[in-house]
C-alpha cells in the first residue's frame, strides 16, 4: 500500500505542475487562462527537479493532435474575442424586420433572428462576453471552492464541521434568490443600467460566490482521502509544515477530479449568464453573447432553429477545446502510457 | 461512528438557524416593496400596503422579524402566502412530488453516468470513449428547455409513449422522462468524474499487486478500483440531491410538475419571504442529510478514511 | 387527468410503470357522458392568484377567473362585446340632479349558500371595500361615493411622502342607503356621466352574510351569487367549479364541472391542449404564434379578438431632457409599428393610432395621435435635431417577469437604427420593484407601460393616467386643459355626449405626446374538440357560462 500511494502521488503531482506551466504558457499566448491554474504555480522552487518530466511531457504534447486541435480551437476563439470586427464588421444589433426568421442564406450564413438581425454578426460579437464570462467564472468558482475544500478536508474537525455546514448552506441557498439579491445591491444606487464591464464583473463574481460549493465538495472528498495516505504521514513525520503539506502533497493528488468539473462548468455558466440576463440581472442589451441569444431562441426551436444551433454550436466548440486540452495534458504526462 | 454521526446532528441546528435567517434577510432585502405590484398597473392604495407591511411585521427591524418568525415556526406554523394559503399545505403537496422526481432523476444519473464512466475507462481511446464524450458534449450544450421539449413531443404528442404533461399527484411511471431530462446535465459529468477518476486508479500499484495475485479482472475492477474511484462521484450525487429538488424549475415547467423548485422561484419574484424561508430551510436539511450520508460512505468506501 | 386515474394503481415497478405510462399517454379522451361533470370536467388552463379570492380585493386575471363566474353584480360585461347590460338591477334610475342613482334588485335571487341577495349585501360589501381599516386593493373604485373621503382619507403627501393619512372617521359611506329590502341609492360626489357602466366590475359584487362573520372561513370556502359556485382547491395546483343549479340569471351556465389548473409554462399548455388534455387556454405561446402556426394547428378553435387595453412608453417627464416635446414626438415617429406587428406579433396585434384601444364600445380611437404615431425617418430625425439632439445613452426599462424582452428589444433597435442614437434596455427582476419606481418617479427613460380597460368607456384610458391627479399617473404629465376637458366630459348628460368629450380630450394628448402609444395585442386562446362553444372575454378571462360540450362520438 505504502508504494501504491506513493506512486500514485508522484505520478499525479508530476501532472499537477506541469499542467500548471502549460497552462502558463498558454495564457502568454492567448490571454486567456484555462481554470485550475493559480496554485500549481506556488510549486516554483520544485521545478528544477521536475523539468525532465515536464519537458518529455510538452514533447509529446505538441506531437498530439487532440492537444493541437484544441488549442488551435482556442487561440481562434481568443481571436474573435478580441477582434470580433475583423471576423463580422457587421453592427450585430442592426435590426431589419422585413428579414425576420430568415434562414441561412448566402447574404447571411447563419440566418436572421426573430427580429431580422445577422446570427453570424451576433454569434462572432457574442463571443467574448460568453468566454470571458465562463472562463473567469469557472476560474473563480474553482479556485474559491478549492482553497475551502482543501482546507476543510485536510484539518478536518471543527475546521471541517464549520466551513463544510457553512457550504451547505449556501448549496442550499437558490441560485437565483441569491443572483438577486447580491446584484440589486451592487446596482442599487446607480441610475439606469451600469456599465458593461461592471456588470460582467458583478456576474462573474455573483456566479463564483454562489456556485463554490460543489467544487469545494469534491475538492474536500479528495483531500479527504489523500490525507490518510502514507506518504501525507511520512511528509508530517518528516517535520513538513501544513502549508507544505496541503500545496505540495495533498492539492496535486486531488486536481484531476475539480478539473473535470471545471470544464462541465465552463459551459453551465455560459448558460447561467444568460438565466440572469432573463430575469433582469445580468447583461443587457445592446451586449451580445451567446447565453442570451440561446435563451432569447427558447420561443422559436420549432419556427427558427438556427437561432438555436448556431451559439450552442460555437457553445459545443468551446467546451469540446477544454475538453480536449484537459484530457490530452493528463494523458501526456502520465508515463504509463508512453 | 456513533459519536460522529450525533455530533452531525447536533450541528443541524445552527444551520438551520443560520439558514433561516440568511434566507430570510435575502428575501426582504430585495429591493422594492413586494407589495407595491400586487394590484397590477393602477398601483396599489396606500392603506393596501401599509396593512399587508404591518401584517407580515414588515415595519419592524430585522431581527424582530425573524425572531417573531422563528418563534411561529417552532409552533408548527409556516405562516401564510400573500394570498391566504398556508405554508404548510404547499409544502406537503410539493414535497412528495419533488421528492420523486429528484430520485428518479438521480437514479438515472447515477446508473448511466456510472456506467458509461467505466466502459469508457475500461476500453481505452477508441470508439466508445469518443462516443460517450460527443453525447456528453451534447447534453452539456443542448438546454433543458430544448430536450425537455424535444422528449415531450417525439415521445408524448408523437409516439404517444407518455403524456405530455403530469399534472397533480404523478405516479413514478409519469415521472420517468422528466426524471431522464432533469438528470441528464449531471449525467454526463458523472460520466466524465467516473472515467477520469478509473483512469488514474487503473495505474495505481495495488491494481496491479491484486491482478498480480491472479484475481479475476472482474473482482479487480468492481472491489478494488470502482470502489476507490466512487469517492468524487458519491460526493457529487450528493450535493446534487439537493440542487435536483430545488433547481428543477425548467423541466418542472415543461413537464408541468407542481414541485418545489418553480414553488421557490414564483415566490422569489413575488418576494413572499415566507414561503421561500420555509421551503428553502427543509431543503437544507435535506443538503445536510446527504452529504452526511456521503460523508459516513466514503468511510465505507475507503477503509483508510475515519472518522473519530 | 381524464388518463392519470388509469395509470395511478399500476406502480408497482419501473416496467410495469412503464408500461402504464405508454398505455395512458398522449391522445386525450373523446367526449363521453360524464364529460362536463365532476368526474370528467372541463379544464382551464390557470395560474394561481395573487391575492385572497374577495372581489374588493383581488385584481389579477387569475383572480378574475374564479370571480368573475362566481359573482353577479348590478350590472354585467356581455363577454363578447364588452357591453355593459343589467345583470342583478331590475333598474338603475338617475335622479334630476344628476347625483343620485335608485337601484331596484331583482327578487328572488340567492347565493350559493341560500342566503337571499338583499341590497343590504351590496351596502355592506361595497362599505367593506372602500373602509381604509380593511386595506382593499380596490377601494379607489368606490371613490365617486359621497362620503368615500371619509372611510378613506387621502394621504396628505402621495403614497411615497412619509407622513400616514390620518384615520377614517367613519365606516360607511353617506352616499350608500338601503331603502327597502331590494332597493338602494347611490349617491356621488359630483354628476358623473358613465358611473353606471363602472359598476360592472368585480369589486361591486355582493357579498353574502356569511363573510362579514367569519371572513377566514370565506376565504377558504368562498360564496357568491353567480353562475358557478366554488367546489374545492388545492393550492398551486387546481381549482374546481360546479354549476350553481338555481341560479336566475340570463348567463347561466351549460357545463357542470369546471376544473382550472395551474399551468406554469403556456407552451406546456398548448401541448396539453393540442392533445386535448386540456380544454381552454387563454395564452397562445411564442413559439406557436411564429408565422401563425397556431391558426394552422388549431383551425376555427383558435379565438382571437380585439383586447380593450393598450401598450404605450411612458415617458418620465420628471426628468428634464424628456421635458422637451419635440424631443418625445422624435421618438414615436422612429418607431416603426407596422413592421413590429406584422413581424414580432405576427399580425394579432393592432398598431395605435391614439391612446384609447381600436375597436373600443362607446368610442374607439379616432386617430388621436396623428401624424406622430406613425413611422417617419426623416421628420423623426428633423424632430430630434429640433429637440437639440440627445446625449448618452436612451435606456429603455421593462420589467423582466413578462413577456416583453422580444419586442422591446425590437423598439429599441427601430428607434437606434433611425435616430442614430445609442439605445440600451434595463430590465427590472420583478413587476413589484418595476411599480416601486414608476410610483417613486425614478425612471430615467421610456419605459413600458400597459393598461387593461376597467370598464367600457374610453374615460378609463385617459383619466386615471394623464390627468394632473390621476391615481397611476406616472409620467409627471399635467395640462389644465387636458384636465378641464375631462371635468366636463364627466359632467355630461348623457352617456353617449360624455365618450364624444372623452374622445376630444384624448385629441389634447396629441398635441403633447405625454407617452408614446405603441400597439394593443389580441385576446388569444383556444378551445378543444371537446368544446363546441367557448370564448374568453376581453380582458383574457375564459367565460365559463359561455362553455358548451360538443356531442359525444364527436
Amino acid at each position: 500500500m505504502t508504494n501504491a500511494g506513493e506512486g500514485q502521488q508522484r505520478i499525479l503531482a508530476a501532472g499537477a505542475y506541469a499542467e500548471g506551466e502549460i497552462e502558463a504558457r498558454q495564457q502568454g499566448e492567448s490571454g486567456d487562462e484555462p481554470p485550475g491554474a493559480p496554485e500549481p504555480r506556488q510549486q516554483a522552487p520544485k521545478q528544477e527537479k521536475q523539468r525532465g518530466l515536464w519537458g518529455d511531457a510538452w514533447l509529446e504534447l505538441r506531437r498530439k493532435p487532440l492537444f493541437i486541435i484544441g488549442s488551435v480551437i482556442i487561440l481562434l476563439l481568443v481571436a474573435i474575442s478580441i477582434f470580433p470586427g475583423f471576423f463580422a464588421p457587421g453592427d450585430p444589433n442592426a435590426q431589419n424586420l422585413t428579414l425576420a426568421r430568415q434562414g441561412p442564406s448566402a447574404d447571411a450564413p447563419f440566418g436572421y433572428d426573430s427580429i431580422g438581425r445577422d446570427i453570424y454578426t451576433r454569434v462572432i460579437h457574442g463571443a467574448r462576453a460568453s468566454i470571458v464570462v465562463g472562463v473567469l467564472a469557472t476560474m473563480l468558482t474553482v479556485a474559491i471552492g478549492s482553497l475551502v475544500g482543501l482546507f476543510a478536508g485536510y484539518f478536518g474537525g471543527k475546521t471541517d464541521s464549520f466551513l463544510a455546514r457553512f457550504a451547505e448552506i449556501f448549496l442550499g441557498l437558490p441560485f437565483v434568490l441569491g443572483a438577486i439579491v447580491i446584484l440589486s445591491v451592487f446596482n442599487a444606487g446607480i441610475q439606469g443600467a451600469p456599465g458593461t464591464i461592471r456588470i460582467m464583473l458583478q456576474v462573474i463574481l455573483t456566479i463564483g460566490v454562489l456556485a463554490w460549493p460543489i467544487s469545494m465538495r469534491i475538492m474536500r472528498s479528495a483531500a479527504i482521502a489523500a490525507k490518510q495516505q502514507d506518504y501525507v504521514n511520512a511528509a508530517k513525520a518528516l517535520g513538513a509544515s501544513h502549508t507544505r503539506i496541503i500545496f505540495k502533497h495533498v492539492l496535486p493528488n486531488c486536481l484531476a477530479p475539480v478539473m473535470v468539473y471545471a470544464t462541465i462548468a465552463l459551459g453551465q455558466f455560459v448558460g447561467l449568464e444568460a438565466t440572469l440576463s432573463y430575469l433582469g440581472l445580468g447583461l443587457q442589451y445592446p451586449v451580445v453573447s451567446w447565453g442570451m441569444m440561446i435563451s432569447d431562441s427558447q420561443q422559436f426551436i420549432i419556427s427558427t432553429p438556427h437561432m438555436l444551433l448556431f451559439p450552442a454550436g460555437f457553445l459545443v466548440i468551446t467546451v469540446l477545446a477544454f475538453v480536449m486540452i484537459g484530457d490530452a495534458v493528463r494523458d501526456a504526462l502520465d508515463p504509463k502510457q508512453r | 461512528m456513533g459519536r460522529y454521526i450525533l455530533r452531525r446532528l447536533l450541528q443541524l441546528i445552527p444551520v438551520f438557524i443560520g439558514t433561516t435567517f440568511i434566507i430570510y434577510s435575502l428575501v426582504w432585502a430585495i429591493p422594492g416593496n413586494p407589495f407595491a405590484g400586487m394590484c397590477g398597473p393602477r398601483g396599489c392604495p396606500p392603506a393596501f400596503i401599509e396593512q399587508m407591511t404591518q401584517e407580515y411585521n414588515l415595519d419592524k427591524p430585522l431581527p424582530v422579524q425573524y425572531v417573531l418568525y422563528l418563534g411561529q415556526l417552532f409552533s408548527g406554523n409556516f405562516g401564510q402566502t400573500f394570498n391566504g394559503i398556508e405554508v404548510s399545505t404547499l409544502i406537503q403537496n410539493a414535497y412528495p412530488v419533488t421528492l420523486k422526481l429528484a430520485t428518479i432523476a438521480l437514479v438515472f444519473e447515477a446508473v448511466i453516468g456510472i456506467a458509461a464512466g467505466i466502459l469508457t475507462a475500461l476500453r481505452g481511446k477508441g470508439f466508445v470513449d469518443n462516443l460517450v464524450l460527443a453525447a456528453t458534449l451534447f447534453l452539456i450544450a443542448v438546454p433543458v428547455f430544448v430536450s425537455g421539449f424535444i422528449i415531450q413531443v417525439v415521445f408524448g404528442v408523437q409516439l404517444e409513449w407518455i403524456q405530455p404533461s403530469v399534472g397533480s399527484d404523478p405516479t413514478i411511471g409519469q415521472l420517468i422522462a422528466p426524471g431522464l431530462v432533469l438528470g441528464s446535465l449531471s449525467m454526463a459529468y458523472i460520466a466524465r468524474l467516473t472515467r477520469t477518476a478509473m483512469f488514474e486508479n487503473k495505474r495505481a500499484d495495488y491494481i496491479r499487486t491484486a491482478t498480480a495475485k491472479g484475481l479475476k479482472p472482474r473482482r479487480v475492477v468492481s472491489v478494488h478500483m470502482l470502489r476507490n474511484s466512487l469517492i468524487p462521484v458519491i460526493t457529487f450525487i450528493g450535493t446534487d440531491f439537493g440542487a435536483l429538488m430545488g433547481g428543477a424549475i425548467v423541466t418542472e415547467g415543461v413537464f408541468n410538475i407542481h414541485g418545489i423548485g418553480g414553488l421557490v422561484f414564483d415566490a422569489i419574484k413575488t418576494q413572499e419571504g415566507v414561503t421561500v424561508t420555509g421551503v428553502v430551510t427543509l431543503l437544507v436539511v435535506v443538503y445536510l442529510l446527504m452529504n452526511l450520508l456521503v460523508d459516513i460512505l466514503y468511510a465505507a468506501l475507503d477503509p483508510r478514511i475515519r472518522y473519530d | 387527468m381524464r388518463k392519470r386515474r388509469m395509470v395511478a394503481p399500476v406502480a408497482a415497478s419501473l416496467s410495469a410503470a412503464l408500461l402504464a405510462a405508454g398505455c395512458g399517454g398522449g391522445g386525450g379522451s373523446a367526449v363521453t357522458e360524464a364529460t362536463g361533470t365532476l368526474e370528467d370536467p372541463i379544464t382551464v388552463q390557470w395560474a394561481e392568484p395573487q391575492s385572497e379570492l374577495v372581489p374588493t380585493n383581488s385584481n389579477d386575471t387569475n383572480g378574475s377567473q374564479v370571480l368573475n363566474p362566481m359573482f353577479t353584480g348590478l350590472v354585467e360585461y356581455d363577454p363578447k362585446s364588452f357591453e355593459p347590460k343589467n345583470a342583478m338591477a331590475e333598474s338603475i334610475e338617475l335622479s334630476d340632479d344628476k347625483k343620485t342613482y335608485t337601484v331596484k334588485l331583482k327578487q328572488g335571487w340567492k347565493f350559493h349558500n341560500g342566503e337571499e341577495v338583499t341590497a343590504d349585501n351590496f351596502v355592506r360589501a361595497w362599505n367593506y371595500g372602500a373602509y381604509a381599516g380593511n386595506a382593499q386593493q380596490n377601494a379607489d373604485m368606490f371613490k365617486a361615493i359621497q362620503g368615500f373621503d371619509a372611510v378613506h382619507p387621502a394621504d396628505p403627501d402621495g403614497e411615497s411622502g412619509p407622513k400616514k393619512p390620518p384615520e377614517p372617521s367613519a365606516e360607511k359611506m353617506s352616499g350608500l342607503k338601503v331603502v327597502d329590502d331590494h332597493t338602494f341609492t347611490i349617491t356621488l360626489k359630483k354628476p358623473f356621466s358613465v358611473f353606471t357602466t363602472k359598476l360592472g366590475y368585480q369589486a361591486f359584487s355582493p357579498m353574502p352574510e356569511t363573510f362579514f362573520e367569519k371572513k377566514e372561513e370565506f376565504v377558504k370556502n368562498p360564496v357568491g351569487n353567480g353562475p358557478y359556485k366554488f367546489e374545492s382547491r388545492t393550492p398551486q395546483q387546481s381549482l374546481t367549479l360546479t354549476r350553481y343549479k338555481d341560479y336566475k340569471g340570463e348567463d347561466a351556465g351549460s357545463v357542470d364541472a369546471v376544473k382550472l389548473v395551474v399551468y406554469n409554462k403556456a407552451q406546456t399548455a398548448y401541448q396539453d391542449l393540442k392533445s386535448d388534455n386540456l380544454d381552454v387556454i387563454n395564452v397562445i405561446p411564442t413559439s406557436a404564434l411564429a408565422d401563425n402556426r397556431w391558426k394552422d394547428e388549431l383551425g376555427d378553435r383558435a379565438i382571437s379578438k380585439p383586447r380593450m387595453g393598450i401598450t404605450v412608453l411612458n415617458l418620465p417627464m420628471y426628468k428634464e431632457k424628456f421635458k422637451n416635446p419635440d424631443l418625445r414626438k422624435a421618438l414615436s415617429l422612429a418607431i416603426d409599428r407596422d413592421k413590429i406587428v406584422k413581424q414580432v406579433f405576427n399580425g394579432e396585434a393592432t398598431a395605435a393610432t391614439g391612446w384609447i384601444a381600436p375597436d373600443f364600445p362607446g368610442g374607439p380611437d379616432k386617430g388621436s395621435c396623428g401624424e406622430w404615431c406613425n413611422y417617419d425617418k426623416a421628420k423623426a430625425k428633423e424632430y430630434l435635431q429640433k429637440a437639440g439632439g440627445f446625449d448618452g445613452q436612451l435606456t429603455l426599462s421593462y420589467n423582466a417577469d413578462g413577456a416583453h424582452k422580444q419586442w422591446i428589444t425590437a423598439v429599441a433597435g427601430s428607434i437606434r437604427d433611425t435616430l442614430g442614437i445609442k439605445v440600451g434596455l434595463n430590465a427590472v427582476p420583478t413587476f413589484g420593484t418595476y411599480q416601486d419606481q414608476m410610483d417613486n418617479d425614478e425612471m430615467t427613460g421610456p419605459f413600458r407601460y400597459g393598461w387593461v380597460a376597467d370598464y367600457p368607456t374610453p374615460r378609463t384610458f385617459l383619466k386615471p393616467l394623464y390627468t394632473s391627479s390621476g391615481s397611476a399617473n406616472n409620467t409627471g404629465y399635467s395640462s389644465e386643459k387636458f384636465d378641464n376637458l375631462i371635468a366636463k366630459a364627466d359632467k355630461a348628460a348623457t352617456v353617449d355626449k360624455a365618450n364624444q368629450l372623452y374622445n376630444e380630450a384624448a385629441s389634447q394628448l396629441g398635441k403633447d405626446v405625454p407617452s408614446i402609444p405603441l400597439f394593443t395585442n389580441a385576446v388569444k386562446g383556444a378551445t378543444s374538440n371537446r368544446l363546441a362553444e367557448g370564448t374568453l372575454n376581453s380582458r383574457t378571462v375564459p367565460a365559463i357560462s359561455t362553455f358548451k360540450v360538443a356531442q359525444a362520438g364527436e
